[in-house]
């Protein structure tokens, strides 16, 4: 028996670069007019002298030849690194983008959450508001009124349902856009990263909900790269990289893939070819290692590691600095540490060599990868290399016994503890 | 829906050409089938999907109205004021200075059943020109017919005709004029006021989420239009054989026919209004046709 909710064949979507930038003026069409003739001409007398076109096409395929298909009652998950082409294939499967090849079937009615609060206005009450972006989300409005009383409920919100939501503070916010989301019930829903705000317990309690709801048999399309959301709620996996599915089955091996997709798997890198290496034109990088602290033969949980970055800077005069993120393999950030170069707008061109001790006794055991972010005035972000290298910590048996195994937790901290004994009970002391 | 809740770990499969496997079309039948694929040539105008979305219509129009006034220290009323301060100036300098022919009509009547239609089209067509790209939020997030955001901004006017037009039944009472049975035509000449600023809302609209120069060609264009319009002068100032030519501009047979429908002393514009239906009708048609071409890049330009 054929079940298909989705099918989707060879599916592709070209975008114009800086086309979801900036709108045109008028001014620019005119200026374009004038220009574009010589530019021609220019590249045509290049083209004649080279024997091949030099100019690039300003054209970048978000997504090609995308072609899966999706059963009912699955809950899959959609990932990839920032700029795969998820978005782009949620939008196209939301109907907001039309693809530039290929089609899509889609059997049953489809809800897409690619924002929450879609539509909200600051100047309505909650309860317009649940009204308004229910409608948008495309629930019926006899259905939002049966559903009225539960959303409030659901966002803790009876109190303050006929205040003006601008006068909400963000969580209340928040609670209020997820509780209509959540009573949302289509055959297919399409969710994006929307559960990465709102606070812990309330998200959990949206998970909840979802999770509710698949198990009713509908179908659900999770994009995300929080892999430890993508892990506890869907079966299934699609790894998107640029623009092409990469693995899809199990949710834990494509998870895996991924990993080994996104983050290179050595812990030291060298850029000797400054063609090759991370940069552009306010930064580039030499070389990015983890290394074991001096005297250490591997990095464990008791050294830590040592950072290194080398890097040439090409801005002068500015507040450089340079930050560096930790994240598991669940794609949990651990931590963020930042050096700054220089805070007197005293930086200088030529190369940069910059160490950091990560303490021990800190990460678990585990893989992690390394993000490094370059930037000014602690504000704008000048280069971003997201997962340039992965780095191992090995295990030991430290503060815990004899027991070899894995830790659990995100950290590892070693904590000094005591403790004192008595045969007796002492007294104890009552105010 | 109910038949098939199961999940097996077979079911997930790529689909290659020989993975996939038809289902039979009964056992779909129930469900809502939509293929998603680039559109090519002409496009129809999705009238069954808009009808699909008329409650999210009625939501938008509700939430322009609702916000309107919010925050204001006298509401609605402004809708009353706005015409009526317009109508007192015109009153004063052109009706008593420049003594300007009102074709026998008290002059403030006359210029405030011009300003009726008129001020409904003006607000309609800045809002519709400027829904696209307010809703920008709501077009980049969320699938809905495209159409419904003009549209929406269009019918929230209304509620301001109708404040604005209780004041003129006062005013008929005041001067002593008895409406004839001409003012069965006025729903006609609303509904033409309004597809007038659909059809040239669609186009700038269209144009705006591509060119920003809209917005600020917009105020210039909607004064220069009111001067254009016979608001505060009579149509039978152009001599009557410029007249059809005079309808070239919709607004002008709109306007005439409204006070011919609500006071019946005017002619009634005849080649005037027939050349005015004939311009809308065809920026109409032209601004649906572009709109409807151009809303597929919406999500990825505005």
């Amino acid at each position: 028996m054929t079940d298909v909710a989705i099918r989707c064949e060879d599916l592709a979507k070209q975008y114009r670069i800086g086309e979801r930038q900036s709108y045109k003026a008028l001014r620019d069409v005119i200026t374009d007019a004038f220009a574009s003739p010589i530019r021609r001409l220019n590249s045509a007398m290049r083209h004649s002298s080279n024997g091949r076109s030099e100019i690039e096409k300003p054209n970048i395929w978000a997504l090609k030849d995308v072609s899966f298909e999706i059963k009912r009652g699955e809950v899959v998950g959609i990932i990839g690194r920032n700029g795969a082409g998820k978005s782009t294939l949620l939008k196209i499967l939301s109907r907001i983008t039309e693809p530039t090849r290929g089609h899509v079937d889609i059997w049953g009615r489809v809800g897409s959450l690619l924002e929450v609060g879609t539509g909200f206005h600051p100047e309505l009450t909650g309860r317009d508001n649940a009204f308004l972006n229910g409608a948008i989300l495309g629930m019926k409005k006899a259905e939002i009124a049966r559903k009225f009383d539960e959303i409030v409920a659901f966002a803790e919100l009876e109190k303050f349902i006929d205040t003006p939501v601008k006068r909400y503070s963000s969580g209340m916010y928040v609670r209020l856009a997820f509780a209509v989301a959540a009573h949302l019930e289509p055959e297919i829903l399409l969710v994006d990263e929307v559960l990465a705000v709102g606070d812990a317990s309330f998200q959990k309690k949206c998970l909840g909900k979802m999770g509710e709801v698949s198990h009713q048999g509908r179908t659900i399309l999770f994009v995300s790269h929080n892999m430890a959301a993508v892990k506890a709620l869907c079966g299934k996996a699609i790894l998107i990289k640029d623009g092409t599915i990469a693995a899809s089955g199990m949710v834990g091996d494509v998870a895996d893939a991924y990993l080994l997709s996104t983050t290179p798997s050595e812990s030291s890198r060298e850029w000797l070819d400054p063609a090759t290496a991370p940069g552009n034109e306010s930064i580039r990088i030499s070389y990015v290692r983890i290394i074991p602290p001096k005297g250490s033969a591997a990095i464990t949980v008791d050294t830590g590691a040592q950072i290194e970055i080398g890097f040439e800077n090409f801005r002068e005069c500015i507040n450089l600095g340079c930050t560096v993120y930790v994240t598991n393999r669940e794609g949990v950030l651990i931590f963020e540490s930042g050096h700054r170069i220089s805070s007197e707008r005293d930086s200088q061109c030529g190369f940069y060599h910059l160490s950091g001790r990560i303490p021990g006794h800190l990460l678990n055991a585990g893989r992690y990868s390394l993000d490094v972010v370059f930037g000014k005035d602690q504000q704008y972000v000048l280069l971003r290399t997201d997962a340039v290298l992965s780095f191992a910590v090995e295990n030991t048996a430290t503060g815990r016994g004899s027991n070899m195994s894995v830790a659990p937790g995100v950290v590892r901290p070693l904590i000094s503890w005591g403790h004192s004994f008595e045969e007796e009970p002492s007294q104890v002391k009552r105010s | 829906m109910t038949e098939n809740t199961q999940i097996s770990d077979t079911t997930f499969v790529e689909a290659t050409s020989s993975a996939i496997v038809s289902a039979p079309a009964e056992e779909r039948s129930e469900l809502p089938h939509i293929r998603i694929e680039p559109s090519q040539g002409w496009v129809s105008l999705g009238l069954t999907d808009l009808w699909h979305f008329r409650e999210l219509l009625f939501f938008l129009v509700w939430r322009d109205i609702k916000v309107r006034y919010k925050q204001t220290a006298l509401g609605a009323a402004w809708a009353l004021i706005q015409p009526l301060f317009t109508m007192l100036v015109f009153a004063v300098f052109f009706g008593r200075l420049a003594k300007v022919p009102s074709d026998g009509i008290p002059y403030p009547l006359f210029s405030y059943t011009a300003l009726l239609p008129w001020q409904l089209f003006a607000y309609a067509l800045t809002e519709s020109s400027n829904s696209v790209v307010a809703n920008e939020r709501l077009i980049t997030k969320v699938y809905f017919p495209r159409l419904v955001v003009p549209l929406a901004s269009i019918l929230a006017g209304l509620v301001d005709f109708a404040i604005s037009f209780t004041l003129v039944l006062g005013m008929m009472v005041w001067y002593g004029v008895r409406p004839t049975w001409a003012i069965l035509t006025l729903p006609f000449f609303l509904f033409f006021t309004m597809a007038t600023a659909f059809g040239v809302g669609l186009w700038l609209s269209a144009l705006n989420v591509q060119y920003r120069d809209v917005r600020y060609t917009l105020t210039f264009i909607v004064q220069f239009w009111l001067i254009a319009s016979p608001v505060a002068y009579s149509a039978t100032l152009v001599p009557a054989k410029w007249r059809p030519f005079y309808g070239l501009n919709p607004m002008a047979g709109v306007i005439e026919g409204f006070r011919w429908a609500l006071l019946g002393k005017t002619p009634a514009p005849g080649a005037m209004l027939g050349v005015s239906v004939i311009v809308v009708a065809v920026v109409l048609a032209g601004g649906l046709y572009y709109y409807r071409r151009m809303e597929k890049t919406f999500a990825d330009v505005v």
